[in-house]
């Protein structure tokens, strides 16, 4: 008898690629939203807020003219304090972000490593994650000097949580038979880690990198409020002042441009996690 | 119309066997009795198969080979630098193309860059997998993913490869395929065989011996040697002597199994 030729792998085996090309429902959704958002926002504006308080809620073609038509009047009012504002923020909530990313990872790098560890970090994430940071600021006004630095544990505090979980859950994703290959090969601790744990890890971790972006923003607008001194003061420092002004404009153009820090940031992270991990990781919707 | 293996003449002539099992026998610490006395050895030229009911530590039997468990009676010798394990599901890495994912274990054994992508090269071009170097795990069918997994562990070029059921997910044709794909490499790369599973007739096609285990715990309760030589074609499972053995191996398994 001769060896049996066994046809090769042939190209219809292959699963083919789904390309997401131009759909006009992908713009139509977000199109509808938005009008429904303006909408909603004139509704409360002219209709359901009382007459004598609707300064409080100007319609969104006079926030355009008085907020962001308006370069500068005075120290505080206008574009332009509002931009350097938030340009503080954002530096803030970056390196904020970049603190929480290299903390967060590594705890849950240590958490994954043992059992017991993992058990006994647990509470405190969960606690840090719900105590209201309000409670908390003469403490930390009086453990650490200097503004920065009290603004930058804020951000920490009100981020870390969504990266220590995701990454920790990725990290602890990877399949037992993919460990026991790796035992197979008596690979060291570390070379799981890095080969193994860790890449099986991306996606979860690039979820936990958007999340706490989001909450970094916030974290940094939080510390605004509670900690500031004379110069330039963060976005919610503007934002407390225009709200007990009563500078309805003013107000609601920070926190546009406050929410619209946020989505550029998501979007940045949503972006490198395509770049990173999209060739390999698929998302499925179940449709 | 088949040459007669020549089993015994073989065994005489064989340095120590690959893999050899001395009464081994297995407790997990719960209490459950998964193996009891089982000898039999794997010697070079030799493809072994495991048949028997599900649950009766046909697995176990290779987690002790390659030392993931420890068994708790008996002595078994093996090599271990010289196993290659096929799991049950390919395990690859989603995030490696399929090159990278073949250089795996070689990367593990910090094998030279240069010389691992040459062996991986080789390997991918042996299973049929030649082409495909850059798709990844999510664009392979679940045929191509066991192929990468075999070119994984051939390029180790291990004397003895373990298969822990690795084709029972697939469908019939694509699984006849695979099964004529390790002979192949059984003649041309020249490792044992120890393999499991619980379809009679791929247990017949693929080996020299096949050994019947009973139900919970395993022990083995018949062996069979194959009598076809080691060319064999598709044909062969139509053959009447085929049919017989397969008769035979299930007859001894129905026994094994009341």
């Amino acid at each position: 008898m001769s060896v049996v030729e066994t046809p090769a792998a042939t190209v219809d085996e292959i699963i083919p690629e789904q390309k997401d090309g131009f759909k006009i429902s992908d713009y139509i959704g977000p199109i509808i939203a938005f009008a429904c958002f303006i909408g909603v926002w004139y509704l409360v504006s002219d209709v359901v807020l009382p007459q004598q308080k609707r300064f409080l809620l100007p319609t969104p073609h006079k926030v355009i003219q008085d907020g962001f038509m308006v370069w500068r009047t005075g120290e505080r009012r206008g574009l332009q304090p509002i931009l350097i504002s938030l340009w503080d923020s954002a530096k803030i909530a970056l390196m904020g972000l970049a603190i929480t990313i290299v903390v967060g990872m590594s705890l849950a790098i240590i958490m994954s490593s043992r059992r017991w560890l993992e058990r006994a970090t647990w509470p405190f994430l969960v606690a840090v994650q719900s105590a209201p940071i309000l409670a908390l600021t003469p403490l930390i006004r009086a453990l650490i000097d200097g503004t920065q630095t009290q603004r930058l544990l804020v951000v920490v505090l009100i981020s870390i949580f969504p990266i220590v979980s995701n990454t920790l859950f990725g990290l602890l994703s990877a399949e037992k038979s993919q460990h026991e290959l790796f035992t197979l090969q008596g690979a060291s601790r570390w070379v799981r880690l890095t080969k193994l744990q860790f890449p099986a890890a991306l996606p979860n971790i690039f979820v936990g990198f958007r999340i706490s972006a989001g909450l970094a923003v916030i974290g940094a607008v939080v510390g605004d409020f509670y900690f500031r001194q004379g110069g330039v003061v963060g976005i919610g420092a503007q934002i407390d002042v225009y709200r007990s002004r009563l500078w309805g404009a003013e107000l609601i153009t920070a926190i546009l441009l406050a929410s619209a820090l946020g989505l550029v940031v998501f979007l940045f992270f949503g972006w490198l996690s395509r770049v990173a991990i999209g060739k390999w990781h698929i998302t499925n919707r179940g449709q | 119309m088949f040459e007669m293996q020549t089993g015994t003449n073989m065994t005489e002539t064989q340095a120590p066997a690959l893999l050899d099992f001395d009464n081994v026998s297995m407790t997990f610490p719960d209490g459950t009795r998964a193996l009891e006395d089982v000898s039999f050895s794997v010697n070079a030229g030799e493809f072994v198969t495991v048949v028997g009911p599900s649950g009766c530590g046909k697995s176990t039997l290779l987690r002790i080979a390659s030392n993931l468990e420890a068994n708790t009676g008996g002595i078994c010798s093996v090599d271990r630098d010289s196993i290659g394990y096929v799991f049950q599901d390919p395990t690859l890495m989603a995030w490696r193309n399929v090159q990278r994912n073949v250089e795996l274990i070689a990367e593990l054994h910090k094998v030279p860059k240069a010389e691992r992508q040459d062996r991986a090269a080789h390997a991918i071009e042996v299973v049929g997998l030649k082409g495909f170097e850059d798709k990844y795990p999510r664009q392979l069918s679940g045929g191509m993913r066991m192929r990468a997994s075999l070119a994984r562990s051939l390029v180790m070029k291990p004397k003895v490869f373990l298969f822990d059921e690795p084709f029972g997910a697939l469908d019939e044709i694509t699984r006849e395929r695979l099964n004529d794909e390790v002979l192949n490499l059984f003649q041309s790369e020249g490792f044992a065989g120890l393999f499991i599973t619980h379809s009679i007739s791929e247990a017949v096609y693929m080996s020299t011996k096949v050994l019947v285990m009973s139900a919970r715990p395993g022990r083995i309760v018949a062996s069979f040697d194959v009598p076809f030589g080691i060319n064999r074609s598709h044909d062969l499972r139509y053959e009447p002597e085929f049919a017989e053995l397969c008769g035979e191996i299930s007859h001894s398994l129905r026994g094994a199994h009341q």
